[in-house]
């Protein structure tokens, strides 16, 4: 069963989003996040599955992470989002619970803007949705500062480029703690803080908004 | 050791590392500049027993067409089997190409060099400058040794004089006469490790770095402006944690900046 809700921006100034859990069928776990007007991120999941012997860990699960471009194949950049995104999964998935399995994740970009923050949102759904047991949740929140020093969070494709600096973080649902952080551009260190405020702030909407999107998963209507 | 967190939690208890450091130190750090005699730039840098050395070889090329004034930059980071036992021979693996992206970041978001300054002539010619950087003992700490070296190795390239002959269009390299590299900014990075979820070490060596639960890297200038704040994962920490990294950085910006200007110094010819 599909669910499909939309958050209306408030004054957390995030534009609206929506996500699809359960739209493939293969999967264990598998979540749309749509960020904007446009699908964005098609994440799934596979696992814990049996692992191949030579990934085998003997005290926790080993997890992939495989992040495929809109076009064309993965490069440099997918590479070290990949390392980023496994990290920060990694933190938080319970692994010591299935050791000497394989856990798989795969996003698959789906528009021409591949944020950051949208693979984070999606992979913590897609981990929601497997019933894997985690530690807390995480959600992605990208923040532009602007040429006039204003934050501006979850900016457009073409906000970005206007941007004198972009930070993303992923904040975790335990005390709001940053779980992963990257720059693009320089920026002073109270902008740095002011931005994480923002991003904090922000964080408790898209909490909510995981909470709702399962509960209507999981209730018959 | 037989349990090896274990043995550093005795030892972090009392503020102090295995190796006689206190969390907040670094290790020796070592720069040789200009260790490549073939290379346009080179430096080899160490920190504790991390090596990691640095090529900067210039070509010319054309720009490319939708930026007709700008030079390119290829920043490439080689981990070869020989640094380390956990590293094969082949393709680049994903904390090589990781961390070729982090260096290509750190020069795109600091501007240390300005692409239009590598432009020759718009629209026909322009400098490319690899920066080949090659760990050759891997004890931790592959990020802030990369950028010392490609810093220290930049402020080392010489370009020659390129002139475009007007009558035939050709270009005419004087080899005779060169000049340094405009560095505009300097960066320096700063990597900690997090140790149980809530202590933070300066420096990891290898081993602490596998025991850690988490690893945070500060880029910052000289005018205190942060160029990169690189959390990958790992343990969740607080604003205020950091805020003690940023802190740290900067004083460990200024360490590196003296150490960088005294062997430039030494190596000019009076």
């Amino acid at each position: 069963m599909a669910a499909v809700m939309a958050v209306e921006s408030g004054q957390s100034r995030l534009r609206p989003f929506s996500c699809e859990l359960g739209l493939l069928s293969r999967p264990d776990g598998r979540a749309t996040f749509l960020q904007g007007v446009t699908p964005s991120v098609l994440a799934g999941l596979y696992g814990p599955v049996e692992a191949k012997i030579s990934k085998e860990l003997p005290d926790r699960a080993a997890l992939e992470v495989l992040l495929r471009p809109k076009v064309g194949l993965p490069g440099v950049l997918e590479r070290s989002r990949e390392q980023l995104l496994r990290q920060t999964c990694e933190a938080v998935v319970l692994g010591a619970l299935h050791p000497r399995t394989a856990i798989t994740l795969v996003l698959q970009v789906l528009s021409d803007a591949s944020l950051l923050s949208c693979c984070l949102n999606a992979a913590c759904m897609a981990l929601l949705d497997a019933g894997l047991p985690l530690a807390a949740l995480f959600c992605g929140v990208t923040c532009a500062l602007q040429p006039d020093g204003s934050v501006l969070l979850d900016p457009t494709a073409r906000q970005e480029q206007e941007a004198r600096a972009i930070l993303t973080f992923a904040i975790g649902s335990s005390e709001r703690k940053v779980l992963m952080a990257t720059t693009k551009g320089s920026c002073s260190v109270e902008e740095m803080q002011q931005c994480l405020a923002a991003a904090q702030g922000a964080a408790d909407t898209i909490f909510q908004f995981y909470r709702d999107s399962v509960r209507r998963r999981y209730c018959k209507s | 050791t037989v349990e090896p967190l274990e043995y550093y939690r005795r030892f972090l208890k009392e503020n102090c590392r295995p190796d006689g450091r206190e969390l907040g130190e670094f290790r020796t750090t070592t720069v040789n500049i200009g260790s490549i005699t073939t290379a346009d730039g080179s430096a080899l840098v160490k920190l504790g027993n991390t090596t990691v050395i640095c090529g900067v070889k210039a070509e010319l090329a054309a720009p490319a067409a939708d930026s007709a004034n700008k030079g390119y930059i290829v920043p490439n980071v080689e981990l070869p089997s020989l640094c380390a036992e956990r590293f094969r021979s082949g393709p680049p693996g994903e904390e090589a190409q990781a961390a070729s992206q982090f260096i290509a970041d750190v020069i795109e978001n600091s501007q240390m060099i300005v692409k239009e300054d590598l432009c020759i002539a718009n629209g026909k010619l322009a400098w490319v400058l690899y920066c080949d950087i090659i760990c050759l003992d891997y004890d931790g700490n592959l990020l802030d040794a990369s950028v010392f070296a490609l810093l220290a190795a930049l402020k080392n390239v010489q370009l020659p004089l390129v002139t475009i002959n007007e009558e035939t269009g050709l270009s005419e390299v004087n080899l005779k006469q060169k000049n340094p590299l405009l560095i505009r900014k300097h960066p320096v990075a700063t990597s900690f490790a997090v140790f149980d979820d809530t202590l933070l070490i300066v420096d990891p060596t290898a081993e602490e770095e596998d025991l850690a639960t988490g690893t945070v890297t500060i880029v910052t200038d000289e005018e205190g402006r942060l160029c990169s704040v690189h959390k990958p994962g790992g343990s969740p920490l607080t604003g205020a944690k950091l805020q003690d990294c940023i802190t740290r950085a900067i004083t460990r910006h200024k360490e590196v900046k003296k150490l960088i200007d005294k062997v430039i110094k030494s190596i000019t010819p009076k």
